[in-house]
């Protein structure tokens, strides 16, 4: 069997760690060929050729798939699936974009954010913001998949596949893009960090979520916040982690001022040391929590934030 | 322009989903059901492009069982202006697969010939987050997905979407779909004079056959189970002790 793994790339740069995090979910299912795709993809392409257990990499450059916009992608990837049993990406935004798309063209059912592989046709995947595990068994002939990144370790560098240009498919020039807003930040990205201090609606503004990134800063920590603190502007809204936001599992979360909607813990319960903070004792972060502290946290936090490191 | 609305009914989101102990799925029996969240914003939208004169009608549509009918009312009576129930399940444990749901709005589509389709970007049962962009691959449109943005200007839209990296604006020609994120507006609620006026709004029931769509589903549900629960955890005096157990388990 033969899958083809559409490559995260932005700007011309691969994300390693969610690609290389699907190229361990996808080598249970077969060969793996990754697509690096982009108005520029030839680097990204070249990188993950490197990535263990790629067997080959085809790289697609035209200025139609420069921003992933999303028709022109699935066409490209439609023009190639007749050579693959599955389809698979990380379940990033971009993907969550576009392979519903091309299982649409291609006639079959998308499976989004896939957990666990059992067998080349059976997979779990987390429903109703996690709180059930459905296990679906799939009778299409191609399988669309994107899968959940928190649950795969990432394959290691060390392999050298073979690269091959291909040529885009006819763009059908039904949108293109206008302009990208994205924060330039040190900090590890907040999917791949091993460490996410996260604030709620708890820390009340903007100028006090400065309390959290000074903690996140000190354990080189990725900075997460919840709906509430997004939608109350105190945080920007790739920093949001759950449901609806990202989904991540590091060795140690941090959650300050955040209550523990079931919505939230979709997002981090599957982290490994999970801390909670709050000065409501009833608050449900604490079912969760490995660590619990009744604090105010602005007390707490900055003297965690001077005891450690 | 006429505005499509898919809206969808799920368990309410404040209930805890209980799965059910022989496996075949989630305990859907006496809880309280709802608008999907992210289809209220969706409904709120439309409504809105109407009252700034951008859109002439919208028209709800719900594709599952017939108690869907509450669902499409609770849009009628947020400001919609008709709404079709298509069912295509007898039982409140079938749900329809995004596939079969976006060919059964196809149709629709094609009946009704809406500029825009404004759909929620997942449902919060499946969390596929499918059905938006698979619709606007079955009608050639363009997609515009997760949007907390939406500036409609003739033949054109101009949609911010909430993605990974930050915010993207990208535009698209319409027709259209757009499937909305949560931060695109707060939805109304609907007031009592409205709820009564939505028992009068005319309200289409058609049967997946009669678009001849097979919803027979692509993927088997083999099981459902309980998540894996974690190992209670404890409850620390003051930040020294916090700092101490952090150390202990080597996570700092
Ligand atoms: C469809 C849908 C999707 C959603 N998706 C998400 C999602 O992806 N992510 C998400 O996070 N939420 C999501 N939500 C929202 C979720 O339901 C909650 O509303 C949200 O998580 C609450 O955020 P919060 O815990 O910061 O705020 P609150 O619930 O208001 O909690 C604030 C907490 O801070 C504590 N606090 C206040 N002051 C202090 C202090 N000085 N010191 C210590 N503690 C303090 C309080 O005791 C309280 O527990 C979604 C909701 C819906 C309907
Ligand atoms: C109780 C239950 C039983 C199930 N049983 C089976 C089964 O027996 N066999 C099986 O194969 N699968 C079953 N499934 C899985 C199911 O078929 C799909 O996985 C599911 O539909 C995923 O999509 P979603 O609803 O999350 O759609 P999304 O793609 O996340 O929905 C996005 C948006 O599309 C629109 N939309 C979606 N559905 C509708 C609708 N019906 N009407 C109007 N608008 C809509 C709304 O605007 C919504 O916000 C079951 C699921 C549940 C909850």
């Amino acid at each position: 069997m033969a899958v083809l793994l559409l490559a995260e790339v932005n700007n011309g740069e691969l994300a390693m760690d969610a690609t290389a995090k699907a190229v361990t979910a996808a080598k249970a299912l077969g060969d793996v060929t990754v697509l690096a795709a982009g108005a520029s993809a030839a680097a990204a392409g070249d990188a993950a050729a490197k990535i263990d257990g790629v067997a080959k990499v085809l790289v697609a450059e035209d200025a139609s798939l420069g921003h992933r916009l999303a028709e022109p992608t699935a066409a490209l990837i439609v023009s190639l699936a007749g050579d693959y049993s599955h389809i698979v990406a990380p379940a990033t935004t971009d993907a969550k974009n576009v392979m519903p798309r091309v299982a649409a063209l291609l006639d079959v059912m998308v499976m989004s954010d896939v957990t666990a592989v059992v067998d080349a046709d059976t997979f779990e995947r987390p429903i109703y913001a996690g709180n059930a595990i459905q296990t679906v068994k799939s009778s299409d002939a191609t399988k669309v998949i994107t899968f959940r990144t928190s649950t795969f370790d990432a394959a290691g560098e060390g392999g050298s596949a073979s690269v091959e240009t291909v040529g885009a498919a006819d763009n059908p020039g039904l949108s293109e893009w206008v302009e990208d807003k994205v924060a330039e930040s040190d900090r590890p990205e907040l999917t791949s960090a091993g460490i996410v201090v996260s604030g709620g609606r708890g820390v009340g503004s903007e100028e006090d979520f400065k309390i959290i990134e000074a903690l996140a800063d000190k354990l080189g920590a990725a900075v997460g916040a919840s709906r509430a603190a997004v939608d109350s502007g105190y945080a920007p809204n790739d920093w949001q982690v759950g449901q609806t936001g990202k989904v991540v599992a590091p060795e140690l979360y941090i959650a300050a001022g955040i209550s523990g909607a079931i919505q939230h813990l979709a997002g981090m319960k599957d982290s490994k040391i999970i801390v909670a903070i709050n000065k409501d004792e009833e608050a449900p972060i604490f079912q969760v929590a490995d660590f619990g502290l009744v604090a105010d946290l602005f007390e707490a936090v900055p003297a965690l934030t001077e005891k450690l490191g | 322009m006429k505005v499509l609305v898919p809206v969808k009914r799920v368990i309410d989101y404040n209930v805890k989903v209980r799965v059910k102990a022989d496996g075949t799925g989630v305990d859907l029996a006496n809880v309280k059901m709802s608008m999907n969240p992210f289809d209220e914003i969706a409904v709120e939208e439309a409504i809105r492009l109407k009252e700034a004169g951008k859109a002439d009608e919208v028209i709800a549509v719900s594709i599952g069982v017939k108690q869907a009918q509450e669902t499409l009312r609770t849009a009628l009576a947020m400001g919609a202006d008709r709404a079709i129930l298509v069912v295509a399940a007898d039982s409140v444990d079938q749900d329809i697969e995004p596939l079969a749901v976006a060919k059964i709005l196809a149709k629709i589509v094609e009946e009704e010939q809406p500029g825009l389709v404004l759909c929620g970007k997942q449902a919060i049962d499946n969390d596929m987050n499918a059905t938006g962009q698979m619709l606007s691959a079955l009608l050639g449109w363009s997609q515009a997905t997760f949007a907390s943005e939406v500036d409609i200007d003739g033949d054109s839209a101009v949609v911010t979407r909430e993605v990974d990296g930050g915010l993207q604006t990208i535009k698209v020609a319409t027709p259209t779909i757009i499937s909305v994120d949560l931060r695109l507006n707060e939805p109304r609620y609907a007031s009592l004079p409205n709820i009564m006026k939505a028992k009068k709004k005319p309200l289409d029931e058609k049967t997946a056959a009669d678009y001849g769509v097979d919803v027979t589903p692509r993927l088997e549900v083999v099981k459902t189970s309980e998540p894996s629960e974690r190992a209670a955890g404890i409850m620390v005096g003051s930040v020294d002790e916090l700092v101490e157990k952090l150390k202990e388990a080597g996570a700092v």
